[in-house]
């Protein structure tokens, strides 16, 4: 926030505190209005607060333009800077959003569903006319630091700016200094799909001063360095609750519910603190496994939109996700003893598993369709994830389930990776709902899905760009 | 195997030009069309061409029934190349009859000559060329049977559509014509063949006989074969080469619905069952019932081209020449290495056995009919005439893959169920994990170039395992290994030149001053090997091609130019000419950004089939993810028989080299095959398929058949290599070209 | 014991509801279209229709095709009356060994029947999970295209015997 904003923010408090009572406005006005009209001096107090109310807002909301630049030739960049700069995107799952499936790297235009409409992602290559060529670094800077564009303009923050905001001066520059040798791409915005008042910039002036806490995370110095750095990734670039935390009814974050799970497309983001529901309890060795390789055998395996997010970890410096693992282990709290046990139980479990027998439609289905790898003593990620310890389907939300079951997962292109057949034209929803609730039934000691048909008929019409296979080593970090 | 050719040492110190000279001179007299006016300058062969030398009589091979009625027999088998067809138009050509009016037998032990494996792109040469003089000596001796009854010269008669005519219009059809042992004659070592400007079905696009059936479910496959209470049989497999079994409780197993018998003999173990899905249900028991010891200590995968270099080996200089007038002023080095690598047959292998009295039928999709009965008969301790093999197609094997292994399988189990007809199913992860794969191989060479910008020394050095372990004898089936009374792996022996295995092709077709080639053969096996669709050439020409634009580019001079700057053969030349010019190759040409252009060619052993290739190929330099957007082939066959099966043949030949080239490598841990399904193995799929594949066919009439299988697969690979750094300005040499070396080459 | 029906025709299969398609086409009916290739849905191979829709066959049980068409490529055509796809498989020769090619044409139909004029990228993509390991695919791609135009011409009834070129 810049020095402007704290002033204001200033006077406001002061404003607020110490004028905020009728006898103060009474008494300090009482000379210059003793002879006016009670309804009068009300109503001059009250166009006075619309006016300093409206100034306010005018000098909180305006923001000035940053001049726009020559664009910098890509040679001028310090290459050892553009490598980093390459990972911290990787980090921050850039070309996911700014990426349509099947167009040009971070040439924006993907629609971002919202409660209030749909918004599409930006241009961010060095476009000149269309990208971003023409921003200076202060422009990028003031961009991911407070949500606004060169011109002056409020960003709605499903740019993550409530995020970014943490990202220091020096991964800023290596950030910059990427992204201004990209290819630059000719891709004119879309209009976003909002209503009124949502489609008034302006409004986002005041949604930032309610919940944007600019500024960089603290670090705690009773920490490891590791977990800091986590804490600095996790809370920034990473932008991780973005996903994983329930929003409130304005959009924001909720922060008394800090990645207790939250949506993505048709997917459940799990809650991912105490409130998990995988059977077998994460650690920090385990989440780095996972977040490292995108699957982890005690767990499962990385589908949906969180296939981009791993697929774009495995490229980064190793010891940056070791440090978001620690991190993210560490304050998701250590699990009570009963879900250890539970976690034990569960391992215990695969081990002596009956053999499947046909007794019923949901078993017969299992058999033939998923038992030849999922029963198979072949170990993830080429052996499907033994089905007891897979948090989807203890999940409370089924969604996830029946969006795999429905698409499978496709092979990357020439490298070796899983492949699961697709469902969705071998079952009707009906059969799906036989085959989920016995998976939900034989698997888990957690109670029956509700509403499974509905949820799988919703999936099926949404299977989305998302589940297009991942592919394999950033191949969009272009 | 393929009777190999003696060979004259001095002949291939030539280059193995002599070699190839005597060949084509002998076929060229075998294959003249008229009677030549003046003696010939060499002196005739007093063989008989082809698979001829070995089965003689006429009668093997044509058989005409008193009705009419042809059938042809070859004891080579349909591998999916077409060879049904082609030997059916060379047979109705010669005999000049319909091409519909024919019937095929093919490898069959009681019926058929035996003519060894149906490999090395020998099939058309050896067998085609057989049926192609039988035939015409039996059109022959038909003829001259005519001429006698009907009292006419031979020469005024004519054929047409199987009957003979006179000049009057008397007509006597072939069933007319035939009597009793007309035909059990010896065959001569030259016929008179017809002039190919006269043919109405050789070199024609005559769609393939077995297509009909295959795209609408017609019986095709041994895969398809249902007998008269068949039952299903699965094989446990061990998990490792080696393993023994130490305990399994078939208790519960030999209850389970279905379950005819438990078949168990040292480290051998099978289920068999009435209906198919519960064999599959009983072998998942039966797999998890079966403890093993583990053994088997296989190499570090990642130091696998140092592995291959440390074994010992028995060296061969194969190739010496010597010009010490000539110099080389700049040399360069370079190593290229290649990993094991999987036939990968879509359709895991499959066979069917009958015990019936004394008499073993095992239908197989083997290359080898003979010598596969030859093993199984040695394996079950019977006489070689007690077992018959009869060859049904399977999916494509692309080599010595499962298919033997299978029928042995098959025919253990059979042993132990005698009457009923068992069906052997191999699994995926089976056909996987113990075909046997393409050897490991590791090339160095070393040349120099002289002050005029041509190679004055060659070096040339390949390490590799032998190339073939077939059947043979009983020890090389994995039945046979794993029985109680097992028998052993027979010593590896390397296939002789001008065949070659390992060094097949390591000879360079160049005309090199000075050049000197070594044969570094590796007895020890450590993993499971034989021969892979164009053995050691898929990777010698991918060294030496590559090698061959190292050398221009320090030359200065354009991939195409320099070939041909090297090259006397002028077949070899009129190919490279053919694909450049087809491709659009220009000299100084410059691919568009992020894409490049790639050349690369060889002659087949030297002296088989002709292939250029030249190839775009498209990089990601972000991803380094390779694509083949483009290649375009030239191939000189000889005189050719079904240009289209050719084409198709040479088309999947690049295609499926692009997949072994930028993607494929069998992988394993210590003891443990690791990559046994396609997840593990993964091959190409349509999201990189080309755009186009041209494939221009340089026609030769009369001139000798040679092998075209095989040919296509080293040139493509060095091809994209080629290409590749086109696009990059980056080398690799260690296959496969995968993303991520391509990444790391650029990053580097 | 389950009705099943194939190729227009109900038939009584005597086996476990666990049992995949696969084994009941090939064992019980005796049809060889739909082949093995890996039991694992990797491979395509095994691919049939069921109402209107390609499925791996190896890893459908037939607990789920309860009152649903199934339909082989035997029951699309014959050698000598052969449907579109049929005919543009033979006409273009796409098929080496052919093994991988009944589950080729199979899921083709399936496009080719909501798609009457599908694109390059589509039907590369369609064919996406289907393996082919001689090489056959620039064929295959022709094939499909070729159907699509044979399709188009309205001819859906094989009508003439086609001889050999």
């Amino acid at each position: 926030m810049t020095g402007g904003h704290y002033l204001l923010r200033a006077i406001l408090g002061v404003i607020a505190n110490v004028t905020w009572t009728p006898g103060f406005v009474l008494r300090t006005l009482k000379k210059p209005l003793g002879r006016m009209k009670k309804a009068r001096v009300i109503g001059v107090i009250v166009a006075a607060l619309l006016v300093g109310g409206v100034a306010t807002a005018f000098v909180v909301a305006w923001q000035p333009a940053l001049a726009a630049i020559d664009p910098r030739a890509p040679q001028s960049f310090d290459a050892a800077l553009v490598k980093r700069g390459r990972e911290l995107a990787a980090i921050g799952n850039c070309n996911n959003c700014h990426t349509v499936h099947g167009g040009k790297n971070f040439a924006g235009g993907l629609a971002v569903p919202t409660p209030f409409g749909a918004i599409f992602s930006s241009n961010i290559t060095p476009d000149t006319e269309t990208g971003i060529g023409r921003w200076s670094e202060e422009a990028f800077r003031r961009a991911m630091r407070s949500g606004v564009d060169r011109e002056g303009r409020h960003l709605y923050p499903t740019f993550p700016y409530d995020h970014f905001t943490h990202v220091s001066d020096e991964d800023n520059r290596a950030l910059y200094a990427f992204l201004m040798t990209r290819e630059p791409v000719h891709a004119p915005p879309r209009d976003n799909e909002l209503s009124f008042p949502f489609n008034q910039r302006l409004a986002v002036a005041g949604w930032k001063l309610l919940f944007l806490r600019a500024g960089s995370v603290r670090a705690d110095s009773a920490k490891s360095a590791e977990w800091n750095r986590g804490a600095y990734l996790v809370e920034g670039l990473a932008h991780c609750g973005a996903c994983h935390t329930p929003r409130n009814a304005l959009g924001a974050e909720r922060v008394d519910a800090a990645f207790a799970g939250g949506d993505v497309d048709h997917w459940r983001a799990f809650a991912i603190n105490a409130r998990s529901s995988s059977p077998v309890p994460w650690d920090a060795q385990a989440l780095y496994a996972y977040l490292r390789n995108g699957w982890h055998p005690d767990h499962g395996t990385a589908r949906g939109p969180m296939a981009e997010v791993v697929n774009n970890l495995s490229a980064v410096p190793a010891s940056d996700v070791r440090a978001i693992a620690t991190y993210m282990a560490d304050i998701s709290s250590i699990p009570a003893q009963d879900r250890k046990l539970r976690g034990e139980a569960a391992l215990a479990r695969v081990k002596s598993a009956a053999p499947t027998g046909a007794d019923s439609p949901g078993a017969s289905i299992y058999a033939a369709a998923c038992a030849t790898c999922h029963d198979s003593s072949r170990p993830p990620p080429y052996g499907g994830i033994n089905l007891a310890l897979s948090s989807t389907i203890s999940s409370p939300d089924p969604r996830n389930l029946a969006n795999i079951v429905l698409s499978g997962v496709r092979p990357v292109e020439g490298e070796r990776s899983p492949i699961m057949p697709a469902f969705a034209d071998s079952m009707t929803d009906a059969q799906l709902a036989v085959l989920l609730n016995y998976l939900r039934s034989r698997f888990t000691d957690q109670p029956a899905w509700t509403g499974l048909e509905k949820v799988i008929e919703e999936a099926r019409r949404r299977q989305t760009a998302s589940l297009a296979p991942p592919s394999a080593s950033a191949d969009k970090m272009q | 195997m393929n009777a190999p050719v003696i060979l004259d040492r001095r002949k291939v110190l030539k280059g193995g030009g002599a070699l190839i000279v005597s060949f084509s001179l002998a076929d060229a007299f075998a294959q003249d069309q008229s009677a030549p006016a003046a003696a010939p300058s060499n002196p005739p062969p007093q063989s008989p061409p082809g698979s001829l030398k070995t089965t003689p009589y006429l009668d093997s091979w044509i058989r005409i029934d008193a009705d009419g009625s042809i059938t042809v027999f070859t004891g080579k088998a349909e591998l999916g190349q077409g060879f049904k067809t082609a030997f059916q138009q060379i047979a109705a050509e010669e005999l000049d009859v319909p091409f519909a009016s024919l019937k095929l037998v093919t490898a069959d032990t009681k019926l058929t000559p035996n003519e060894g494996y149906s490999s090395g792109s020998n099939s058309t040469k050896d067998s085609g060329t057989a049926i192609q003089h039988a035939a015409a000596q039996t059109r022959a001796l038909l003829v001259a049977e005519a001429a006698q009854r009907l009292d006419v010269p031979a020469e005024t008669l004519r054929t047409e559509n199987g009957a003979v005519i006179a000049p009057d219009g008397r007509k006597l059809s072939y069933g007319d014509l035939v009597r009793a042992d007309m035909m059990h004659v010896q065959a001569q070592p030259s016929s008179r063949l017809k002039d190919p400007s006269t043919f109405k079905v050789m070199g024609q696009s005559i769609p393939r006989v077995d297509i009909p059936a295959k795209v609408t479910g017609g019986p095709a496959y041994v895969q398809d074969v249902r007998l008269q209470g068949m039952v299903h049989a699965r094989v446990v497999r061990p998990p490792s080469y080696g393993a023994e079994l130490v305990d399994c409780d078939t208790s519960a197993i030999e209850k389970m619905p279905g379950v005819v018998k438990i078949v168990r003999d040292g480290n051998f173990l099978a289920v068999v069952a009435s209906r198919e899905f519960l064999a599959v249900k009983a072998m998942k028991a039966l797999t998890a019932a079966a403890k093993w010891r583990e053994t088997a200590r296989l190499p570090k995968i990642d130091e696998l081209p140092s592995v291959v270099m440390s074994l010992p080996s028995q060296d061969t200089t194969i190739f010496e020449r010597s010009d010490p007038t000539v110099t080389g002023l700049r040399t360069i080095e370079s190593h290229y290495t290649r990993p094991y690598q999987a036939h990968g047959s879509i359709g895991p292998s499959c066979a069917v056995a009958q015990f019936v009295g004394e008499t073993m039928t095992v239908w197989s999709h083997t290359q080898g009919v003979y010598p596969d009965r030859q093993a199984i008969a040695e394996m079950l301790r019977i006489p070689p005439a007690s077992v018959r093999v009869i060859h049904v197609e399977g999916s494509g094997c692309y080599g010595h893959n499962g298919a033997d292994d299978a029928a042995a399988d098959a025919a253990l189990i059979a042993r132990a169920l005698p009457g009923l007809p068992v069906r052997v199913q191999w699994t995926r992860e089976q056909e996987h994990a113990w075909e046997p794969y393409g050897p490991a191989m590791v090339t160095k060479l070393k040349a120099s170039l002289g002050g005029d910008g041509k190679i004055a020394s060659w070096n040339f050095e390949v390490f590799t395992n032998t190339h073939s372990m077939r059947p043979g004898g009983a020890g090389c089936l994995l039945a046979a290994q794993h029985m109680a009374n097992p028998f052993a792996l027979p010593a590896p022996k390397p296939i002789p030149l001008p065949e070659g295995g390992g060094d097949r092709n390591a000879i360079p077709i160049y005309n090199f001053p000075n050049a000197h080639v070594v044969h570094r053969f590796i007895p020890d096996m450590p993993i499971r090997i034989s021969a892979m669709r164009a053995l050691g050439a898929y990777h010698n020409v991918f060294s030496i091609e590559s090698f061959m634009d190292e050398l221009a580019a320090l030359a200065g001079t354009d991939p195409v130019e320099f070939r041909l700057k090297h090259l006397d053969d002028p077949r070899g030349r009129d190919a490279i000419e053919k694909a450049a010019s087809e491709f659009g190759w220009r000299k100084g040409q410059q691919a568009p950004a992020d894409r490049g252009y790639g050349f690369a060619f060889a002659r087949y052993k030297n002296l088989a089939a002709y292939c250029a290739v030249a190839s775009e190929v498209e990089v990601n330099r972000e991803t380094g993810r390779a694509r083949l957007v483009r290649a375009v082939a030239a191939v000189d066959s000889g005189q050719v028989v079904n240009p289209d099966g050719l084409i198709n043949q040479i088309e999947g030949a690049i295609i499926q080299s692009m997949s072994w080239t930028l993607y494929e490598s069998v992988t394993f841990d210590e003891t443990r095959i690791t990559s046994t399904d396609w997840q593990t193995y993964p091959i190409l799929r349509f999201d990189a398929v080309p755009d186009k594949v041209e494939v221009h066919v340089i026609n030769r009439p009369g001139k000798p058949f040679l092998g075209s299988g095989e040919t296509g697969q080293g040139p493509a690979a060095a091809s994209i290599a080629n290409a590749i750094t086109n696009a990059t300005g980056k080398r690799l040499r260690d296959l496969p070209l995968t993303r991520k070396r391509i990444k790391d080459a650029i990053d580097a | 014991m389950a009705i099943l029906k194939v190729n227009g025709r109900d038939y009584t299969i005597d086996a476990e509801p666990d049992t995949p398609l696969l084994y009941v086409l090939r064992d019980e009916l005796r049809l060889n279209a739909a082949k093995f290739g890996c039991g694992l849905g990797q491979c395509g191979a095994c691919t049939v229709i069921v109402d209107g829709k390609a499925v791996l066959s190896c890893v459908t049980p037939l607990v789920l095709l309860e009152g649903k068409q199934v339909t082989t490529l035997e029951g699309l055509g014959t050698a000598s009356e052969p449907a579109p796809i049929q005919r543009a498989f033979m006409e273009e020769q796409a098929a080496q060994c052919g093994y991988c090619i009944a589950g080729m044409m199979m899921r083709a139909q399936a496009l080719l029947q909501k798609n009457h004029k599908p694109t390059d990228e589509q039907i590369r993509s369609a064919l996406a999970p289907h393996l082919c390991r001689c090489g056959t695919h620039m064929r295959i791609l022709r094939a499909v295209h070729r159907a699509a135009r044979l399709m188009d011409t309205a001819d859906l009834w094989p009508a003439e015997k086609r001889s050999a070129q």
